[in-house]
């Protein structure tokens, strides 16, 4: 039995109203892919910032061994010297500067004073051949695709001598092709003999590589598996993770013919002033009551455009064509036409452009819909809390209190307080963008069936998801988007994923 | 999914009250700071300070300050700044004056006339922000040359322009009548003002005791008796021994009756309606506000177009305070309103901060001033004092909300 490259002993770890980590118990064995998984708020994240030294030492009771050695990490900084490299879970790029300049932030090379960029750029070279990455190094990080900029995450990971990576949820915002890429990576970095944990959402990629898998719930270590000794699958680890057998991820909803058509869309175009050029092409779509319709497509393909173009466009895209609400053309000036339309938009990027994150979790809920609570002009504050939590019973929402500041929620509860303020808009027409982006399994299906209870009473959901067995499993019809254009249409039971992916990369 | 576990046991309980304190620690603590800082000047002024004419002085200096703060705060609030507002203030100041003393205008129109010229001189300077996203920085430093340059001109001619109008006047030197029917009871005190700081604990008590009802007929958990009983007393109190101090000089002036309106106003909005839970989402996530249906720019408006109100209050008080319009009227205000909603815990990066705060804040830097005006302390030294005071607040403030 080899050593441990890294033990964790014992670690508790409070918050204000929350124990996020119980007395957990990690051991990992060198040069092992290490995958950890759980429900949303199970303190993964937590566990893994305790190591890094985000949660500093002496915030947290416990030990920490790297090799062998009692370890007292202050700072990130602490934990990289120490070979330790991580990935959080929300990218940490500056946009507006280039690949090289984010490689190197915050260990600028210089000649004594000045940054010395040729140096930085031929080592940014080497490093982004590592984790076979072909772009010129003089790019801006906004201009790449979301995969790139994850590439971009290793690489800068990478630049120092890594022992142990960990990467919380790399492929969450990935779709498949990137992934995989992502995943071939990993392996190859194991087989150089770099040790990493993976946090992941995705069981199908945790069961495809990993070495050992932990489960944590509630704080406490569930049970540790190894993958090629045990009996290790989906069933079983949802049942870990979870504590009950869910049986078929995609509950089935009873076939029920539609409702007359709630959304149109004729020749619809968008232009980008920012881009410019044409992001949406004629696009002609419809969606009727009581029908999911799912739109699969690359990243970039234009569907989060698409969205946002018709929800009022607040980016502001030069649009032509013609949109419909339950028969009636509309033509929204700003998103608020578009929710008085009985329109809804749960968008893919939570923390950027879908919560305030400063604000609780009782006012993010109702922030669209603030007038159903409100009598003569003022709030009436005792119907928001149980309007709140309401919600949060649903939903699932994992929170000390309503008052919690949305910002400490882990990344899954977070969706789902942002899945919650759009329901109460009691929308005709739900837009979900990537609605279980980060998602444990026992809360997808959740959602799953509250979706299917949501169109069971009428309701028109549109779902855009880069995860094609989800686009599969829940959609009626689904439309297939590459470049802008609308590529194809198919009935959900005629659809492959060959058939969508075909599609999705014909340009 | 279940609940974190209830806590139940006494040491447990302990350990959550002292994480709430410490939850608000910094909510309070300004008012703490105020505290200590007046118990300190009234120590070394043997008392001078916290006389009611003192108390009564500060209140009329600071009145035409604390309305700009309330106004900045919803600025800063929502990531934007004013630097306009004290030469706005200034000109409409002028404005007034000449409005009076040359046109004749009756002060019940001129009074009016100047609020909507504020307004709407905000709501101009915040074009060039709301439709364009020019910085505010810019737009609202160019408005104030602008507006200086207007002051100098319309006072080239006669230099000060001195104000006779008597009604005009006393918004910024005169207080309440009394009720002189009264006169035999309690000699030497404001009658009217005592009534109305009984008034005052009435309607808060009862409001108090209405909220914990129907939070009650919710369900929701309330503070525990005791608990309330004791928030009410010493509330009350506080108001009783306000009342009580003013009552000692002239009883409350119409600065300070302005003043509390002005914040009463502002306070039910910001607090208790949509418009002020629309302010404060725009300043935590603009973008999220927009998608949530909210109008970013119509709230920038709204908020420039308060500040600009609010700067002719000022104007006005200003003016009144020295019966006459100057040249270098509103010089600096802009910067006092500014230090006084950082001191009071609003944050510049938006969404925090709060009327209440920004008034605590405008009485901690005027109680200095006073303080140290009474002590005889050089004024080189109370400008060091009022920077180290102004930065130590703000650094407190980012140390205690850094770890929630
Ligand atoms: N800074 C914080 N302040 C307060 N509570 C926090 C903080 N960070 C995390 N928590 C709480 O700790 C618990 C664990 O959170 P953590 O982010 O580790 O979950 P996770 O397993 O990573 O979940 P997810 O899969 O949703 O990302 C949650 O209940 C969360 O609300
Ligand atoms: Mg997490």
């Amino acid at each position: 039995m080899e050593k441990p490259i890294l033990e964790m002993k014992s670690i508790t770890k409070e918050f204000p109203g929350v124990k996020a980590l119980d007395d957990v118990t990690f051991s990992v064995r060198k040069g092992e892919i290490h995958c950890l998984v759980g429900e949303n708020g199970a303190g993964k994240s937590t566990l893994m910032k305790v190591l890094s030294g985000v949660h500093p030492y002496g915030s947290y009771s416990g030990d920490i061994f790297v090799e062998g050695e009692l370890q007292k990490f202050n700072s990130i900084r602490e934990s990289e010297n120490a070979g330790i490299a991580i990935i959080y879970q929300e990218l940490a790029l500056i946009p507006e500067l280039s690949v090289y300049e984010n490689i190197f932030l915050g260990n600028e090379l210089t000649n004594g004073i000045v940054i010395d960029s040729n140096e930085s750029i031929k080592q940014a070279v080497e490093i982004l051949k590592k984790v076979g990455l072909d772009v010129n190094p003089l790019t801006k990080i906004k201009d790449l695709g979301v995969g790139k900029q994850q590439l971009v995450e290793i690489a800068k990971a990478l630049k120092k001598e890594v022992k142990i990576l960990i990467l919380d949820e790399p492929t969450a915002a990935l779709n498949e092709t990137d992934s995989d890429n992502l995943l071939h990576l990993i392996q190859g970095l194991k087989d150089q003999g770099v040790t990493c944990i993976l946090i992941s959402h995705k069981l199908r990629e945790v069961l495809a590589i990993a070495d050992t898998v932990t489960v944590l719930r509630d704080g406490k270590t569930v049970v540790t598996l190894d993958a090629h000794k045990d009996v290790v699958n989906e069933p079983i680890l949802i049942k870990h993770m979870v504590g009950r057998s869910i049986d078929n991820v995609y509950p089935k909803r009873e076939k029920k013919p539609f409702g007359k058509e709630t959304l149109r869309l004729e020749k619809w175009c968008a232009y980008s002033y920012a881009l410019g050029r044409d992001i949406l092409k004629e696009i002609n779509l419809n969606v009727h009551a009581g029908e999911i319709v799912g739109i699969a497509g690359l990243m970039g393909s234009g569907r989060t455009e698409l969205a946002k173009s018709i929800f009022g466009n607040p980016d502001h895209f030069r649009v032509s064509g013609k949109v419909f609400i339950d028969g009636v053309e509309q033509k929204f000036r700003d998103p608020a036409d578009a929710i008085k339309a009985s329109l809804a938009y749960v968008t893919e990027d939570r923390k950027g452009n879908g919560l305030i994150l400063i604000d609780d979790v009782r006012h993010n809920i109702t922030l669209a819909n603030l007038k159903e609570i409100t009598e003569g002009g003022v709030i009436n504050e005792n119907e928001e809390i149980l309007v709140a939590n309401q919600y949060r019973t649903q939903l699932g929402i994992k929170t000390p209190s309503i008052e919690q500041k949305v910002r400490n929620l882990s990344g899954g509860n977070q969706q789902k307080v942002s899945l919650g303020k759009w329901l109460f808009v009691h929308p005709g027409v739900l837009i979900l963008d990537e609605p279980t982006r980060g998602i444990d399994v026992g809360a997808k299906y959740e959602i799953y069936t509250l979706m299917n209870s949501l169109v069971d009473q009428g309701m028109s959901i549109l779902m855009i998801s880069s995860e094609l067995p989800e686009i599969l499993g829940m959609s009626d019809r689904i439309y297939v988007m590459s470049a802008g254009r609308i590529n194809g249409e198919m009935p959900a039971e005629d659809a492959t994923q060959e058939a969508i992916m075909e599609l999705a990369v014909d340009y | 999914m279940e609940d974190s576990k209830q806590t139940t046991s006494k040491t447990d309980r302990f350990k959550s009250l002292l994480d709430i304190m410490k939850m608000n620690i910094s909510d309070y603590f300004m008012f703490f700071a105020l505290v200590v800082i007046m118990i300190f000047f009234t120590i070394t002024t043997d008392g001078v300070f916290i006389s009611s004419r003192n108390i009564s002085n500060l209140i009329n200096q600071m009145g035409y300050i604390a309305v700009l703060a309330v106004g900045m705060t919803l600025i800063i609030v929502i990531r934007h700044i004013e630097l306009s507002v004290g030469y706005l203030a200034g000109f409409l100041g002028a404005f007034a004056a000449i409005a009076m003393t040359f046109w004749g205008w009756p002060v019940f129109a001129v009074i009016p006339a100047v609020m909507v010229l504020g307004m709407l001189a905000g709501m101009l300077t915040a074009t060039p922000v709301a439709k364009l996203g020019v910085p505010a920085f810019v737009s609202t430093m160019a408005a104030g040359l602008v507006y200086r340059g207007a002051l100098l001109l319309v006072t080239m001619g006669t230099g000060t322009i001195v104000i006779r109008d008597p009604i005009f006047n006393a918004i910024g030197n005169g207080f309440i009548p009394d009720l002189p029917f009264l006169g035999g009871i309690l000699p030497g005190r404001h009658k009217l003002t005592l009534i109305f700081g009984l008034i005052a604990i009435i309607l808060y008590i009862i409001s108090a005791i209405r909220g914990r009802k129907t939070k009650k007929s919710y369900n929701f958990t309330v503070t525990n008796p005791g608990l309330f009983i004791v928030q009410l007393v010493v509330i009350s109190a506080l108001i009783g021994y306000i009342a009580w101090i003013l009552s000692g000089y002239n009883g409350i002036s119409w600065s300070l009756v302005i003043l509390m309106l002005v914040v009463l106003v502002f306070q039910f909005i910001t607090t208790k309606t949509p418009l002020g839970r629309h302010i404060y989402a725009v300043g935590g996530n603009p973008e999220a506000a927009e998608l949530s249906g909210i109008s970013v720019s119509k709230i920038t408006y709204i908020v420039f177009g308060a500040m600009g109100l609010l700067a002719s209050l000022s104007g006005i008080m200003y003016a009144s305070r020295l019966r006459s319009a100057t040249t270098t009227a509103g010089l600096g205000f802009e910067t006092d309103a500014i230090a006084a909603a950082f001191v009071g815990g609003v944050s510049a990066a938006g969404g925090v901060g709060t009327i209440i705060g920004s008034i605590i804040g405008a009485l901690v830097m005027m109680s200095l001033t006073s303080g140290m005006n009474l002590m005889g302390i050089d004024i080189s030294i109370q400008y060091i004092v009022r920077g180290l005071v102004l930065v130590l607040a703000v650094v407190f403030d980012r140390i205690t909300r850094r770890n929630r």
